[in-house]
Parts: C-alpha cells; sequence; structure tokens
C-alpha cells in the first residue's frame, strides 16, 4: 500500500473505512467470523485485539531499531504473545462471561494477522506516535466491523440485539445465522456490498496478497503461493 | 476406549471441521486452495505440523507448565515451540528428504501463523484429552482441513470459470461458495455419534 497521507488524522481515520482491516485488507478473518454470533462477544473480541495492537504496535515501533532484521518476525511474534496473555489474565479475572464466550478465540489474537499485519507493515517502519494511532485506527475498524456483523447475524439468527429480545424477530428466527454457514454467508455479502460502495475510490483488495499475509517475511515461495500468483500488481508492500 | 477414539476422530474431521466450522485456518484455506495440488501439499503438510506440534506441546504443558504453576504461559510457549518446530522440520527435510521437501516445504512457513495449529493444540489441553486422544483429535482435525481444502479446491476452479457480478468478485464469492460447502457439512451433525452410540 502507498503511503501517501501522513497526516496523524489520516493514520487514525483510514483504518475505519479506506483501509478497514477487515473489509478491505481482509486480514483476520478467523476471529471475524468465529466471534460474531453475538454483539457482546464481537464487542469484547474488538476491543481486546485493539488492546494487543495498540500495545504491540507501540512496542514494536520502539523497538524498530533494535530488532535484528533477519529474526523479527519471531520476535514480535513473542511479543505480541506476551500481550494477548495479559488481556486473557486481565478478562479471565474481571470479565469471566466474556472469557468463556470467547474461548480459544481469546488465545489466537496471537495469531491474527492483523496484529502482526500491522507490525509489518506499519509499526516497524514509523514513529511510536503514528504507530499507536495506527493501531487505535485499526482495532476501531476492526471493532466496528465485528459490530456490524455480529449486529446482523444476532439480530436475524437469534432475534435479538445485545442479549435483549427483539419482539417480532425472536418469533421468526433463522437459526443459519449464527451458525457457520451464515457467518460465511454475511461476511461474503458485506465484503461485495463495501466494494460497490467503494467501487474506484478504495484499494479495493479482489484477493489475498503478499502484502497482507503475516508470511510474507519467511515465504520464499513468491510465485509459488496461489495469491501472489495470480496478483502479482498487488504484491508490493 | 477404541470406540472413543473413532468418535474423536470422525467427529473432528466432520462435525467440528476446523476450517467449515470453526473457523480455524481460513486463512491458508482461502489463499491456497486456489489449485487441487496446491491444496493437497498444504493439507498434507498441516496435517505432519499439527501432529508433531501436538506429540511436544502436550508433554510440554502436563511435564513443565502444569508441574511448575506457570500454565498461563501456554500462549507464549505453544507459539514458540510451533514456530521453532516449523523451521526445524524445514531444515530437517531439506537436508534429508529434498523430494519431499521440493513438494512441501514451500508451504510449511506458511503454517506457523496458521490459527489451525495453535488452535489444536490448545484445544487438546482444555478438552483434557490425554496423549493418545490429543494424537487422535490432531489427526482428525488436520485430515478434516485437507478434505475441505480438496473439496474447496474443485469448486473453485468451477467459480474461476464463470461470470460473476462485478462487485462479487474475488473474495466475496469465495465466502459465499465456502458458506455453501459448510452447509452441506452440517449434515453430518448427529451422524457420529448416533453411528457409534
Amino acid at each position: 500500500m502507498v503511503n501517501n497521507q501522513n497526516s496523524n488524522m489520516s493514520i487514525l481515520l483510514r483504518g475505519l473505512l479506506a483501509e478497514n482491516p477487515v473489509f478491505i485488507l481482509v486480514l483476520g478473518t478467523c476471529p471475524t467470523l468465529a466471534t460474531t454470533t453475538g454483539v457482546v462477544g464481537a464487542f469484547g473480541m474488538g476491543l481486546s485485539a485493539t488492546a494487543v495492537l495498540i500495545c504491540s504496535n507501540f512496542v514494536i515501533s520502539l523497538l524498530r531499531k533494535v530488532i535484528p532484521d533477519t529474526v523479527r518476525i519471531p520476535c514480535y511474534i513473542v511479543l505480541i504473545a506476551g500481550f494477548v496473555t495479559i488481556v486473557q489474565m486481565f478478562i479471565h479475572a474481571f470479565l469471566p462471561e466474556l472469557y468463556e464466550t470467547l474461548g480459544v478465540y481469546l488465545a489466537l489474537i496471537t495469531v491474527n494477522c492483523i496484529i502482526l499485519g500491522r507490525a509489518e507493515m506499519f509499526a516497524n517502519k514509523n514513529t511510536p506516535g503514528k504507530a499507536v494511532l495506527d493501531g487505535i485506527g485499526m482495532g476501531l475498524g476492526f471493532t466496528l466491523a465485528l459490530l456490524l456483523m455480529a449486529t446482523i447475524r444476532e439480530v436475524l439468527g437469534n432475534g435479538s440485539f445485545a442479549g435483549i429480545a427483539i419482539p417480532f424477530m425472536q418469533d421468526h428466527t433463522i437459526g443459519m445465522f449464527v451458525k457457520a454457514p451464515g457467518g460465511m454467508l454475511v461476511f461474503g455479502v458485506l465484503i461485495a456490498l463495501v466494494h460497490k460502495i467503494t467501487h474506484g475510490k478504495a484499494p479495493v483488495k479482489k484477493d489475498f496478497s503478499c502484502a497482507g499475509c503475516p508470511s510474507a517475511a519467511y515465504c520464499k515461495t513468491g510465485s509459488a503461493c496461489a495469491s501472489a500468483g495470480q496478483n502479482p500488481e498487488k504484491a508490493e508492500v | 476406549m477404541f470406540k472413543t477414539l473413532v468418535v474423536i476422530l470422525m467427529s473432528s474431521i466432520l462435525i467440528n471441521n476446523y476450517v467449515l466450522s470453526r473457523f480455524l485456518g481460513i486463512c491458508p484455506f482461502l489463499g491456497v486452495s486456489k489449485k487441487l495440488d496446491q491444496a493437497v501439499g498444504m493439507g498434507i503438510a498441516v496435517i505432519l505440523v499439527m501432529l508433531i506440534a501436538t506429540a511436544v506441546t502436550w508433554p510440554i504443558q502436563y511435564f513443565l507448565l502444569v508441574p511448575f504453576g506457570i500454565d498461563y504461559m501456554q500462549t507464549i510457549v505453544f507459539i514458540l515451540v510451533i514456530a521453532a518446530l516449523v523451521q526445524l522440520i524445514e531444515t530437517f527435510m531439506k537436508k534429508a528428504i529434498p523430494s519431499l521437501h521440493k513438494g512441501l516445504g514451500v508451504y510449511l512457513p506458511l503454517i506457523t501463523t496458521n490459527c489451525a495449529v495453535l488452535g489444536v493444540t490448545i484445544n487438546n489441553i482444555t478438552d483434557g484429552y490425554n496423549f493418545l486422544e490429543s494424537m487422535v483429535s490432531s489427526l482428525g482435525c488436520g485430515l478434516g482441513f485437507l478434505l475441505a481444502m480438496v473439496l474447496f479446491s474443485g469448486l473453485r476452479s468451477r467459480i474461476d470459470d464463470s461470470n460473476i457480478p462485478e462487485s462479487f468478485r474475488g473474495f466475496a464469492t469465495t465466502l459465499i461458495a465456502a458458506s455453501f460447502i459448510s452447509l452441506a457439512f452440517f449434515g453430518f451433525a448427529g451422524v457420529v455419534d448416533n453411528l457409534f452410540a
């Protein structure tokens, strides 16, 4: 992604729409699909990931001149895993219900492509202040996307919003939407919708590219990677 | 005993399929499923890494983390072990079995950040499986991943040939197609329990 707008405001805001991590960059699909069966869980997931993202962006940006280039990915993973553990213990202690809802997906924030992706794409090239702003913007974009997905899925599939029953909808639920297929269907349709709305304005990402791939650093495959082979023009960071 | 293992195996392949019902490992599922041979290669590499990762992380959890009371370090330790392991397997394979490395090697580095591998090791612990059950469950998850990849790569080669509305092209159609496969897998729910009840 070419970085031609460097003002702090645009760093903060572009995570919300223009470079929304979920709908445009298509990173972090696993939690997007798994934790959006209810609004409460989605909100919890979004905020946890945001907290980890801000902390990891900040620290990685501070250490960007210290960490040797060749071992940077393992270093990032350890840092991120540390922050995830802190958030995990915090939620376990203060919000045990949320801890139950999120389950294994909380630990899996470690391998969330958004966090490693932002470390690789942004934090290790920018100052700590900008990295924090980027973390906030991306985190909020992620949270908003999760909330949008969760609202659609919970209202249609469960007839409620954040656990509060909606009179008519509650008697006419479509169970599929809170199950696995509904998640993918809603996500697919929303991405198509975002493509439609932003058509020609935002950098529409049609498929995976090496730029968003957290393994890009190790990856010596180049064109052997199915996605990069198809989209050579997007394989630049 | 044997029955438990079969139930664990079948349910982790069909019902709790990691990709289609638990959403773990979606990234490689959508990224590397364009061609059949790549899908198979990735699937086999994932099975291999899952089995070895479980064989290493299970003893670490029960002989190292729990006795010393540091099981809150689980996430950090597991991800480090998996990352190191993948590198090790790749290096070993390159040296010892170059022909296999040629086929699978390119997929190995991509697996480090595959949440299915971390997910399966953590799930084996939270589900309270013993060592044998953990290994069987990992094998099942890996096979389920392979099955989903193979099925999906067939579907995708058809999608590539069809005329899709502009805004649905690319990722959107892929997800919707995945949704239908996932719907089909719903048919298996209940089958396994009744089959061996």
